[in-house]
């Protein structure tokens, strides 16, 4: 066994085609989810791991369909449940390479608290949030990232309860991995996929994804080019935080303690805030800034090193038996008080 | 006091012999009656006893002092013939406090010993149990019990006065005193208590010291003060010859789970939540992590068997445990692993409920749930051990079952069984039967849902097994390929498979054991752990001239297959339960036989008593 991580065995030289699964893809027609699954399936190639030690888990909702459509091992699982499935799982097979696979409402409503728990336990697998702000497969109903006032079936004049922010809820929770990408960006999508399969502990990435029949382009903020050239923020380690259009550069600062844009040509070099994936407090003032007022940072938030759960787990069973063996129960059945009878 | 320092000089007292005892230690849950009770049942133990304890406390870790729910109590049986139940009418109370002695006193026979600590009988105690006067002033008192006043606290600091503790330290050693008076009065060993004492306190010397010199205090006054005039004996019991330990439920069904790991050589993942009473087992594994026993303390209920499921789909054996609302909680991942048919076992540590309840009393009022408490068809095999020790082999079957049908397995325990002990005859490990498991390698032909034609299994394939990708989940799935299909006529045959697979499991239960004549005036059928009261009901009945006969069913779903044939044998069908009716329902049902329910749901376990007079009642006889 080869606790934290897959890839003792070389993988044989895979193409994408590998990984479709002979299941008729049943997503709604122009739906994101599409091309997130191409990503993946483009990706897996790469990750050098071969295809029977990957496991794709999800709960329930349009993304959780996901592991019908990989042709690796899968479990589609229940509501919410699959960060306690796939910890489970991680538990007894530390050799296996995990993604779980989940959605607004799965992960962050039902299922908010095993998000939680597999965060701050920063258990090794991949989770892969699909973030449309709405309930697709039960027909558009609010999700728990819905923005303030959503009109949908359920709240008919208005949605009365504020949004999560999953990345701030991931750093909240003391997650190791914290990234985010767009469904429509495939070549971000990929490199953000490789970095978070690659992480030692739980890898989280959100993936804003557009559902073209209950929420159509929530997420224009980020699709429109124009919006996107004035808005997107690419975090890249070791650089500073500057975006908008090429002639006319924002920067992100901080003044005081408090997070503000400026132009960038009207600020010297040395207070620009220079982008560390290892400063997870950055990381939680970034998480919580959105567009208008703030640029939408996209790519990885936070990638720092803490102890894995099953690690320390399979550490203290391997201290165990070779400090004084392995268990015999004949040893144990006679330990302790015994008295015979003849 | 000088007769506490002087060695005992030949004072003549009566030895009687008894059959059994059954005596009761009760005071404030400061008092350390757990550990009295525990140190008795040792001592006990050793003499050769047979035995059956019911430890009983309140659910409040520190129960305000002196208060009627602060109390706590230990009882026991112990007899030189075989005792199945911790008793029902005590022989001995010893009550350390007045609110002790208001919570038992009822149970006291009259005539019994009744052994009180006076210095605790003050008005604030007095008051707090809600007694207007002392009691033990009441000439009545003595007149109905041969009453004892002894002044446990005075003693016990005289005992000790020369050593460097305080007050409050010395105070708390007074259970000893107790323990040491009432191991002379049954004529106790005293060594197990003196090395546990010399073993438990290695690193306070001080407080050994005290403990030792306590307990011998007990003792010695028992023996020497002119106050008891007789006192007892009971002869070993004729048990069967071996070596034997205490076991309580509890560690018996983790042992069982250790004993699975090693003889299938899988590992175990078990994932549980804390709640009472079923947290010991979680406690118990944790400790033996060289048997490759994993064990997760979960953020919660669902977590705890959706991460049991996980593992079973990753190719360990996961097991949950937790008591009635914590399994409530489970039902939809207990569905889950129905539908993927991926072996999982549920332990249920029943406990008085609805709701909360009453968390560290017992019942037996799941049974329904385990049945039936899930959405749609999601039949699984029910099985219910009988005695603390039985755990032990009912967790290692169910691990077996569960792997070699993969399908869920409830286990139906309760906290009578799970904190209750009994002397255990160990087994020989290398006897048990085996548990092979194998793992689907083989590509050709592989599909995730091809059937074992005589057990109905699916293959269990371990994720990691080159060509063998394969995708299982909750939704309805086609026989045999397992790919999604919302076909009308697979799912009625999927529905049946499923049943029908747990049914044959029938195939692996051995002929039922008939306690009695094999036909007769009636039948008593229970199950769990109300075993040992039914036993000795139907034995007294049996001794009485009745034609009474008991079987115990350990196999609540599927049931016996001679069931149906052993039902009709007799005229009349009893079936106690600490429930409203729940097997006597399914029996009715099952089998259309007239059965009639025994039914109280106290929190307490059934007195052999109460359902030797139902016997009788139901036979139209006087006891």
């Amino acid at each position: 066994m080869t606790p934290s991580g897959a890839g003792a065995k070389e993988a044989p030289k895979y193409t994408k085609k590998d990984f479709e699964s002979d299941q008729d893809v049943r997503w709604c027609p122009g739906c994101g989810d599409y091309a997130i699954l191409s990503a993946i399936q483009k990706t897996m190639p790469d990750l050098g791991i071969p295809k029977e030690d990957i496991v794709f888990i999800s709960g329930i909702g349009c993304s959780s369909r996901f592991p019908y459509y990989m042709n690796t091992y899968g479990f589609h699982t229940i509501h919410g449940r699959a960060p306690a499935i796939a910890t489970g799982l991680r538990v007894a097979r530390p050799e296996l390479k995990i993604f779980v696979v989940t959605g607004d409402g799965d992960g962050l409503s039902i299922g908010g608290n095993h998000m939680l728990h597999v965060l701050r336990r920063n258990v090794n697998l991949t989770i892969l949030l699909f973030n449309n702000r709405i309930y697709g497969l039960t027909k558009g109903q609010y999700s728990p990232t819905s923005e303030l006032g959503k009109v949908t079936k359920s709240t008919p004049v208005g949605s009365a309860d504020r949004p999560v922010n999953p990345l701030a809820f991931a750093l909240g929770c003391g997650a190791t991995f914290v990234a985010r990408t767009v469904d429509r960006n495939i070549p971000h999508m990929d490199e953000m996929l490789k970095r978070a399969a690659k992480h030692k502990g739980t890898g989280f990435v959100e993936i804003l994804q557009n559902c073209n029949v209950y929420n159509d382009l929530a997420w224009n903020v980020i699709y429109d080019r124009e919006s996107k050239v004035q808005h997107e923020l690419r975090l890249e380690h070791g650089k500073p935080l500057l975006f908008g259009p090429q002639d006319d550069r924002r920067a992100l600062i901080m003044e005081g303690v408090t997070p503000k844009v400026v132009r960038a040509k009207d600020v010297p070099e040395s207070t620009l805030w220079v982008h560390d994936e290892k400063n997870v407090n950055a990381a939680k003032l970034l998480a919580d800034l959105f567009a208008p007022e703030f640029p939408i940072p996209v790519g990885v938030l936070a990638a720092v090193d803490a102890p894995v759960y099953e690690d320390i787990m399979l550490e203290q069973e391997e201290k165990a038996i070779s400090e004084r063996g392995p268990g015999d129960i004949a040893k144990l059945l006679t330990s302790g008080d015994t008295w015979k009878i003849s | 006091m000088s007769q506490i320092a002087t060695p005992a000089t030949g004072v003549e007292k009566s030895r009687k012999a008894l059959n059994r005892a059954v005596i009761r230690f009760a005071g404030d849950s400061g008092d350390g009656m757990q550990l009295t009770g525990e140190q008795f049942t040792t001592e006990s133990a050793w003499a050769g006893n047979d035995l059956a304890t019911l430890p009983n406390f309140p659910a409040e870790i520190r129960a305000p002092a002196g208060t009627l729910f602060g109390v706590s109590s230990f009882q026991l049986q112990f007899g030189s013939q075989r005792v199945y139940t911790p008793g029902d009418r005590l022989d001995c109370l010893v009550a350390m406090n007045p609110a002790a002695l208001k919570v038992h006193l009822r149970d006291l026979k009259t005539g019994g010993l009744l052994i009180v600590n006076t210095q605790a009988f003050d008005k604030r105690n007095l008051d707090k149990a809600g007694y207007a006067a002392n009691p033990l002033d009441e000439p009545a008192l003595a007149e109905r019990y041969r009453l004892h006043k002894v002044d446990m606290t005075g003693l016990t600091h005289e005992a000790i006065k020369d050593l460097p503790l305080n007050t409050k330290e010395k105070d708390r050693t007074k259970n000893f005193f107790a323990l040491g008076l009432v191991s002379w009065i049954y004529t106790r060993p005293l060594e197990p208590t003196l090395a546990w004492i010399e073993k438990r306190f290695a690193k306070n010397k001080d407080i050994a010291e005290a403990n030792t010199r306590v307990l011998k205090a007990g003792h010695a006054f028992g023996e020497t003060a002119e106050i008891f005039g007789e006192h007892y004996a009971i002869e070993p019991a004729e048990m069967a010859p071996g070596l034997y330990r205490a076991m309580t439920g509890n560690r018996a069904l983790a042992w069982g789970i250790l004993a699975a790991a090693q003889r299938s050589k899988v590992p175990v993942v078990y994932g549980a939540y804390p709640i009472t009473p079923a947290s010991d087992i979680l406690h118990e594994l944790a400790m033996h992590k060289r048997f490759r026993v994993r064990t997760i303390q979960a953020e919660d209920e669902i977590a705890a068997v959706t991460a049991a499921i996980g593992a079973s789909f990753g190719g360990a054996i996961g097991i949950t445990a937790s008591s009635g609302p914590g399994v409530a909680l489970k039902s939809e991942g207990i569905g889950l692993a129905v539908t993927a048919e991926l072996p999982l076992v549920v332990l249920n540590i029943q406990r008085a409920g609805p709701s909360t309840g009453m968390p560290t009393k017992t019942e037996q009022a799941d049974l329904m749930q385990a049945l039936y408490g899930r959405n749609s068809e999601a039949p699984v095999v029910v099985l219910a051990p009988a005695t603390p020790g039985d755990c032990f082999y009912v967790a290692y079957e169910a691990v077996r079952l569960a792997a070699k049908y993969m399908v869920p397995v409830i286990v139906l325990s309760d906290g009578f069984l799970a904190n209750g002990s009994e002397p255990w005859l160990i087994p020989d490990a290398t006897k048990l039967p085996p548990i092979e498991i194998t793992f689907r390698t083989e590509q050709e032909g592989f599909f995730p849902y091809l059937r074992d034609p005589a057990t109905l299994a699916r293959p269990w394939v371990r994720p990691g097994t080159p060509g063998l990708e394969h995708r299982i989940g909750g939704i309805e799935k086609q026989d045999v390929t397992g790919n999604i299909s919302y076909d009308p006529e697979n799912h009625d045959h999927m529905v049946r498979t499923r049943a029908e697979k747990v049914r044959r499991v029938a195939q692996e239960i051995p002929p039922t054991s008939i306690n009695g004549p094999a036909t007769g005036d009636l039948l008593v059928v229970g199950w769990g752990g109300t075993y040992g009261a039914i036993t000795a009901a139907v034995e007294q009945a049996q001794t009485a001239g009745k034609s009474v006969a008991s079987v115990h069913l350990r196999h609540l779903n599927p049931l016996p297959p001679d069931l149906g044939h052993i039902l009709r044998e007799y005229r009349k069908v009893l079936v106690p339960e600490i429930n409203s009716g729940q097997l006597v329902r399914v029996l009715r049902a099952e089998y259309l036989v007239d059965a009639v329910g025994f039914n109280r749901v106290r929190g307490l376990p059934l007195a052999s008593e109460e359902i030797y007079e139902a016997i009788n009642q139901l036979l139209g006889s006087k006891p």
